[in-house]
């Protein structure tokens, strides 16, 4: 999966090159010459990529889409993505729900627990921007008001399938983007 | 099941009729009004009468009549599971006035008579624990009440420089738009198609 330099030309090529094509030239390379060349911030991102551990944090029906995408049908422990209990261990947070004023700062306190380099995934119209509840007095208007979010998932609630495409735009972020100090 | 009801009825406001205000049967529902000061009396008659036996307390909850001088109701719904039978018993109050709790008559009224506190303001006498329930730590007003605004007056919002959540008064970029539902560009037509049946079948 992750951005690989083809040993050869020295060109990254991108996951959604000929795979085959890609995976000859590796093979080639470790059998040839038995090791591989690429660099070490693509290495980390390719690592940090590929087991994203998001802190368990359903608020209200999105939850249930959330449930549907980490279980068999879509099967998120495919991309290394696996629910954790605990903020510090967790990597990214994927806010599912409605975040009222009361939830506010237990989830901000939340987000501040989660070691660097976190990632914050606003999972259905309520976390990015209120939603239904957009002139309700109890309910924040999007959850960027309290932290700074990474990835935006648009549906009421978005689909299991919309937030897998969110985690796959969020491996490509980091990919993109990823540094080793963020 | 009506003539139950009526039988029902009938009994409580013989034994009760120094303080059941009225007795209504309205969907098949029974229905009392009592006074205020004798609720106690009333949902302890309920419970404990041979021929009531009202043993739980499913709901205790606040109505709010703005035009009314006594504005809030408060609704306790009760079950018989002995007599298969459900009744619903109102008191009357407004902002000063307290009602008597009935947590020594039934001890699961104690939260929902401190959420009916919480968003209509309705105070309950002699209450052990008389704090808010639902709405934010420090939240001001009572959120049902229906001259309490929509988006209600703060908002809050992370504060980069302070380190904490900090409460400021509502700003919003776009404000709340009322739709004209009779209007035949704007809303709804008024009558639905179907709709007429559903007003038959109330006079059943």
């Amino acid at each position: 999966m992750g951005v690989i330099q083809d040993p050869k030309s020295g060109v990254v090529v991108p996951p959604s090159g000929d795979v085959d094509d890609l995976w000859k030239g590796v093979t080639d390379a470790v059998q040839e010459k038995g090791f591989l060349l690429t660099q070490l911030d693509n290495v980390v991102n390719w690592a940090r990529a590929g087991s994203m551990w998001p802190m368990t944090f359903g608020l209200a029906c999105c939850a249930i889409e959330m449930m549907h995408a980490y279980v068999s049908r879509y099967d998120l422990d495919r991309f290394g993505v696996v629910p954790r209990p605990s903020p510090r261990q967790s990597d990214v947070i994927i806010v599912a729900g409605t975040l009222t004023n009361k939830m506010a700062p237990a989830f901000r306190r939340v987000y501040d627990q989660m070691a660097e380099p976190r990632y914050v995934i606003s999972m259905g119209s309520c976390a990015n921007g209120g939603g239904y509840y957009h002139y309700s007095y109890a309910v924040v208007r999007g959850c960027d008001r309290v932290v700074p979010v990474d990835i935006y998932v648009p549906g009421c609630p978005p689909t299991a399938e919309a937030l897998v495409y969110g985690i796959l735009l969020l491996q490509k972020k980091i990919k993109r983007t990823g540094t080793l100090w963020r | 099941m009506d003539l139950a009801l009526r039988d029902l009825g009938e009994y409580v406001q013989a034994a009760l009729h120094e303080v059941v205000l009225s007795v209504d049967i309205d969907r098949d529902e029974l229905m009392l009004t009592v006074r205020r000061e004798a609720i106690v009396r009333v949902l302890s008659f309920l419970r404990d009468d041979v021929n009531c036996q009202f043993k739980q307390l499913m709901d205790v909850c606040g109505v709010d009549y703005p035009s009314r001088e006594d504005r809030f109701d408060v609704v306790y719904n009760l079950l018989s599971l002995t007599h298969n039978l459900r009744i619903r018993v109102k008191v009357q109050t407004d902002e000063r006035t307290p009602v008597p709790t009935v947590t020594g008559v039934f001890s699961s009224a104690g939260w929902w008579e401190r959420e009916a506190w919480d968003l209509y303001g309705i105070m309950f006498r002699d209450h052990p624990d008389l704090r808010r329930m639902l709405s934010d730590y420090g939240f001001e007003g009572h959120a049902l009440r229906k001259d309490f605004p929509l988006t209600g007056y703060v908002e809050v919002r992370w504060d980069d420089e302070q380190k904490r959540i900090v409460y400021e008064p509502v700003k919003l970029m776009q404000d709340f738009r009322n739709f004209d539902f009779l209007s035949p560009w704007e809303g709804v037509q008024a009558l639905l198609p179907g709709d007429e049946k559903a007003k038959s079948g109330e006079k059943r």
